[in-house]
């Protein structure tokens, strides 16, 4: 018997299920579960195998462009494709997401042009795209806080009576956060139309695990009052089929659901960071061998459902992809300095037309000397 | 105007971590500047090497015990939590990261493998909780130094520093004492994302209890440090972060030359007296010398605590030059340069020549980094005011 199980989880009516919801094996063994299933057309996993492929060289061309001093910083998604993609492409289009700074595979499920990512670590906006345009929230790096906005959406679309869902997503550190605490008792009482994805890559910044819990983190969710469970999250196709239930639940009102995604930051916390100075290069060498994308290639290889053809046009459009962002990314212009007063208000303040008015002739008086 | 404010300081941060991720920071556009500074979130600084080196460095030359020897404003800071440890066994340090990391900007590096876990204590991610435990370590009998990663993180323990640190000794009709220290590195010019370069120290001085200094340099972060955790009162303890790798000589086994609560004249000048502290005092300290250029001689003072505020030594000197500018990066409306606008009025106001003029941030949120070269004062934006103080 499996003493991971959740915590009072014949509460909820359900069997204990297994600790972690797989489909996919490392080694791209389709496997079976009770609960989930995901039915597949070669198409759809081909396109999943797409997406993967084409967000991690997003991700590259970004470390390289920070490293060339492109970009103030990047947050690296690397090892975390699976559990983006495959929650990313759970989403109806109606259903609202609220990121962390590191979900740049759920923004490209959104559509949102990853230069507006490249953008904001560029240092030329905080974000700037439409939340509404994308039903894509901004990126929050206050971790947590973005926690509480979406358990409030979710309540805003309950009173609506609309058939959609909000999701959030944050980390394994964020879980300490007593935003994220209270985001999941607002989610009970009310029952919110809400899922809570938290990617447990296994670090925050530099600590492990252990210094947030004592318990497996989706098994916090039964103190609460709702449904928690562990998906293997370097599974695409695990990931997706957990997501979908899970809104799929919160939309006909069966209320909030905490999705662990038991995977690993296989790169550095940002590129500010140094982790050979609190974790052994074996850890990461154990993640490697359960990498999201490989286990979706040998699927595909081992099922005969993509060609060696195939594989190249991927890898063909993934660095059509990066040259491209690279393009633009060194064709950002630096805002105009007066975009500093732009977007504060909605209406005119008095004392930032001043400010605004006061600095444009400062700066006027540099104009013409050398 | 914008290439002065990169200075030395953001060149020996962006080389630092050039050196540390083992590429060479770019040059790409020649505006690459304004992130090749490089840092932050969550994860800043690629120094840590160059400082640890130059700082083991510095120990074998001149020695732990052996008195005066060169070492960056985070090696100093360490060496003054360091000395309070080896002081006082109720010392503790507490934060996210601080452990095997060191903190991101390495402040406490070493400080968990010489101390122990029970000492150097790698918190959970929650600063309300880092804030509230530290005051129960408090009611306990220890003295805790606790470290928020960044100023814009400061805000999840606002109620715990605001509501119940700053309170309970008043409270406790004084039967309680909070020694807690809590360290913020703070400010701009670092080319950081957003919530990782701001000014938050006037939501800490206009709340009665809390003791609030900045330091500006090496010597008197290793003093003021080691003087905030020997204070029975909470000490909000701010550090200039675009300052963290400057370098200056410290005397390890000096007595502080001043009380925690005082200021410093740091260039003494006849014309204009410069208000600053913490990142800012550079910036006049560098005014101060281009001013003398054209033969206008400028006072700078660097305040080093704001609350309280050592206006004694603020009026005298403005009795003195008739002419009063202050600099900080918060911005000035309700800042905290209103408050020193305000007292030196009241207290020179036969003497001057001119209002008090402010520089500092404009009313908005911190803009992104590419603009933070605009928003931020400068060196020439301290010369206008200094100007203008002159035109009435
Ligand atoms: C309130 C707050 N405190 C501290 C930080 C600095 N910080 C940035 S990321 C991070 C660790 C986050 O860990 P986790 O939640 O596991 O997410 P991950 O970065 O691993 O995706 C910290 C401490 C922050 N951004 N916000
Ligand atoms: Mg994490």
């Amino acid at each position: 018997m499996n003493t991971n199980a959740p915590v009072g989880a014949e509460a909820y009516g359900a069997a204990a299920p297994p600790e972690l919801v797989q489909l996919l094996t490392p080694e791209g063994e389709r496997v079976e579960h009770p609960d989930y299933d995901v039915d597949l057309t070669p198409e759809q996993v081909r396109s999943l195998y797409r997406d993967l492929v084409l967000v991690r060289r997003i991700d590259m061309e970004a470390v390289a462009l920070q490293r060339q001093g492109e970009l103030g910083i990047w947050a690296s998604l690397l090892g975390q494709e699976a559990a983006q993609i495959g929650s990313g492409r759970a989403l109806s289009d109606q259903d609202m997401v609220f990121p962390t700074y590191r979900e740049h595979g759920v923004a490209w499920c959104r559509d949102v042009d990853p230069i507006k990512l490249l953008g904001l670590f560029r240092g030329v906006s905080h974000g700037g795209w439409d939340p509404a345009e994308h039903n894509f929230h901004l990126y929050t790096i206050v971790i947590g806080a973005q926690t509480l906005h979406a358990v409030g959406y979710a309540m805003g679309i309950q009173r609506d009576g609309a058939e959609a869902a909000a999701i959030v997503y944050f980390g394994d550190g964020a879980t300490s956060q007593g935003d994220v605490n209270e985001s999941f008792i607002w989610a009970a009482v009310n029952n919110a139309p809400v899922v809570f994805f938290c990617q447990n890559n296994q670090w925050a910044i530099s600590e492990p695990l252990e210094k947030q819990s004592r318990i497996p983190l989706y098994r916090r969710a039964s103190g609460f009052g709702f449904p928690g469970i562990r998906v293997d999250g370097n599974d695409v196709f695990a990931c997706l089929a957990v997501t979908r239930e899970a809104l799929r639940n919160a939309r006909e009102g069966g209320g909030p659901t905490l999705i662990e995604a038991y995977t690993y930051r296989m790169g550095a916390h940002t590129t500010s960071d140094d982790p050979t100075r609190y974790r052994v290069a074996s850890e990461l060498e154990a993640w490697k061998l359960k990498d999201p994308i490989e286990r979706v290639k040998a699927y595909l290889f081992k099922n005969e459902l993509a060609d060696q053809e195939f594989f190249e046009a991927v890898e063909l459009e993934a660095d059509e992809l990066g040259k491209d962002l690279r393009r633009r990314c060194l064709e950002l212009p630096d805002p105009d300095p007066l975009a500093i007063f732009e977007n504060v208000y909605v209406d005119p303040h008095a004392l930032l037309e001043e400010e605004r008015e006061q600095f444009a002739a400062y700066l006027a008086s540099f104009e013409g000397v050398a | 105007m914008t290439a002065m404010t990169t200075g030395p300081a953001g060149t020996a941060g962006g080389a630092a971590s050039a050196t540390q991720n083992g590429t060479a920071n770019g040059t790409a556009n020649g505006t690459a500047k304004g992130t090749a500074k490089g840092t932050a979130m969550g994860t800043a600084q690629g120094t840590a090497n160059g400082t640890a080196q130059a700082a083991r460095a510095g120990r074998t030359a001149g020695g732990r015990d052996g008195g005066t020897t060169t070492l960056t404003l985070v090696r100093a800071i360490n060496e003054g939590l360091r000395r309070s440890m080896e002081e006082d066994p109720k010392v503790l340090v507490m934060g996210e990261d601080v452990g095997k990391l060191g903190g991101v900007f390495r402040v406490t590096d070493g400080l968990q493998k010489d101390f122990g876990e029970d000492r150097v204590i790698d918190t959970p991610l929650a600063e309300s909780g880092i804030i509230g435990t530290a005051i129960g370590l408090a009611l306990r009998g220890y003295r805790p130094v606790c470290e928020i990663q960044f100023d814009g993180f400061v805000f999840p323990a606002a109620d715990q520093i605001i509501s119940q640190l700053a309170k309970m000794r008043m409270r406790s009709l004084g039967a309680v004492r909070l020694p807690v220290v809590v360290r913020i590195p703070f400010g701009g010019g670092i080319g950081a994302v957003e919530h990782h370069s701001e000014s938050p120290e006037v939501h800490f001085t206009h709340t009665g209890g809390l003791r609030v200094v900045a330091c500006s340099n090496p010597a008197d972060a290793y003093h003021m440090i080691r003087q905030a955790i020997r204070c029975d009162d909470p000490v909000i303890f701010f550090e200039p972060k675009r300052r963290y790798w400057d370098k200056a000589p410290v005397d390890l086994d000096a007595e502080p030359d001043l009380p925690l609560g005082k200021g410093r004249v740091v260039r003494p000048g006849t014309d204009v007296t410069l208000l600053a502290y913490g990142p800012m005092v550079r910036t006049c300290l560098e005014a101060a010398v281009a001013a003398e250029e054209d033969g206008r001689s400028l006072e700078v003072i660097d305040l080093r605590s704001l609350s309280p505020l050592d206006i004694d030594l603020v009026a005298e000197s403005v009795q003195r030059t008739g002419r009063c500018v202050v600099v900080h990066e918060a911005p000035v409306f309700c800042g905290y340069g209103a408050e020193l606008a305000a007292r030196v009025t009241e207290r020179c106001f036969y003497h001057l020549e001119a209002p008090v003029l402010r520089v500092g941030g404009f009313a908005t949120p911190y803009p992104p980094s590419r603009l933070e070269d605009h928003y931020l004062p400068d060196l020439d934006r301290v010369l206008d005011a200094v100007d203008r103080t002159f035109a009435y």
